[in-house]
Formats: structure tokens, sequence, C-alpha cells
């Protein structure tokens, strides 16, 4: 465009520079939320990188020492639900989405249950999966997380909580299809594999 | 961590939740370790490669 009017020039960029390395060291959580949200690592790179260039094109509007981190994952997550609606993807990939996610971690430790978790995952209500990796994952507050999905604090609750008794609930029962492993295997294996990642911690 | 026997007395519904909160919590940390698996990948280059370029275009339009 030819611009008829430009902006005022802006000031000296030590803002943009504190603004720059905030973003950069939000990058890796917003690949992760990404990656959650579409189940597939192409894609959420792609909807990361729309998000990052959205927040810096929206750094005027940022105060600096408010959360940026829920402010670029809002961000985020808007792009995803906007691209959604033009059809990005219809919802029966998620499946497959799963799938592929869990063929790209590659990660010879990586134990069965994990697979098993993702897969579980992708059989929530998108709202309840999104409530959930924010507050169960992320390590988000509830108040931060109903900033980011635009609801109720009360909302964000409730859907972490239906999410967490359905996600169990899928994981003794088995209830999606796999290899024809008998049901409960899932929840034995996460059981056993959580007690192994916590004393790795500890 | 892990408790299977259920203390003499104890009633069975107490020892189902305390069963149902050990479930939880594991998924809890599953959840970290999965999202936390991403986290720490190193971030492809591309991400700062973009940032660069808008960063140096917004420096020409303000400084010029």
């Amino acid at each position: 465009m030819s611009g008829a009017s430009n902006p005022p020039p802006k000031p000296p960029s030590a803002d943009d520079d504190a603004f720059k390395r905030e973003l950069v060291a939000l990058i890796p959580h917003l690949r992760a939320f990404a990656r959650t949200l579409t189940g597939d690592p192409t894609a959420a790179d792609d909807l990361a990188q729309d998000a990052m260039m959205k927040a810096w094109d929206a750094r005027a509007s940022y105060q600096m020492g408010t959360n940026m981190k829920a402010w670029t994952f809002m961000i985020l997550r808007n792009q995803f639900y906007s691209e959604k609606r033009r059809s990005w993807r219809q919802s029966q990939l998620d499946q497959e989405a799963a799938e592929r996610t869990l063929v790209a971690v590659d990660d010879p430790e990586s134990p069965v249950a994990l697979d098993e978790l993702r897969l579980a995952l992708a059989t929530l209500p998108e709202e309840q999966r999104e409530a959930l990796i924010l507050v169960g994952a992320g390590g988000f507050a509830y108040e931060e997380a109903a900033e980011i999905c635009q609801c109720a604090v009360g909302t964000v609750k409730s859907r972490v909580s239906r999410a967490r008794k359905a996600l169990q609930a899928t994981l003794e029962k088995g209830g999606y299809a796999r290899d024809g492993r008998a049901a409960g295997d899932a929840m034995r294996s996460i059981l056993a594999d959580a007690d192994r990642l916590s004393s790795v911690r500890d | 961590m892990t408790d299977n026997s259920n203390p003499p007395g104890k009633p069975p519904k107490g020892a189902g939740l305390e069963e149902a909160r050990l479930r939880q919590q594991a998924i809890g940390v599953k959840l970290r370790h999965m999202f936390d698996e991403v986290v720490n990948e190193p971030v492809p280059d591309e991400f700062l490669e973009i940032l660069r370029r808008a960063d140096k275009r917004s420096a020409d339009e303000g400084g010029a």
C-alpha cells in the first residue's frame, strides 16, 4: 500500500527489544499449546508462527509487565479458531492427527502410556481439552485460563473437571480403538509411568 | 506411593476415592510431561528468522 499518512515515527526500540526477548522466551510454550490444539506438529508450528507475528504486530497494545504468556496464548487460540472456521481441517481429522503426533515423538524412552493419553485427549470435546491443557499442563490458574478462553472462571472449572473425569473413564475403559488392547491397560501403564516420572523428578 | 492393599476396617468407598485421586494425579503428571516434551524441543530456526525479519522491517520503517 502507498502510505498517504505514515504512522508517527516510533521512539527508539528499547521497548521492542524487551518485548521481543519475552516473546522469544514464550515460543516453546506457544508451540506446545499449538500442538495440543491442532494435534499435528506441522500445522502447530504454522499456527504458533502466525500467533507470534500477530503478537509482534500488536505489541503496541501490550502493556509490559502484564501477563504476556496468557496474552499470547489468547492470540494463538483466537487464531486457531478463526482459521478453523475457515475450515482449515475437519474435526474428523482429529483422530488421524493424533496418530501422526504420536508417531512423531521420537523418544526411545517414550512409554506407551503417553500415546494412550494423546489418543484419549483427542476424544475430548475441544473446549474441555483446551481447558484441561491450560490448567493441567500449562500451569495456568483458572482465572488466567478463563482470560485466555474468554469465558467465566466457573466455566473453566467445570470444563476441567469434566475433562478429567472423561479422560480417566476413557483410559480405564479403553474408549478408543487401539490394537485390541485389553481395557484398563492404558490406565495401568499411566500409573506405572507417572510413578517412574515422579521418581526421576525427585 | 501406591498402596493397593485396603487397610482392614477401612470402608471400600474411601479406598475407591483414594484410588481415583491417585489416578487423577498420574494423569496430571503425564499431561505435564506431554506438554513439557514439546516445550523442551529446540525451537526451529524459522521462528527466530521470521521475527528477525519483522523486527528489521519495523526498524527500517520507524527509523528511516
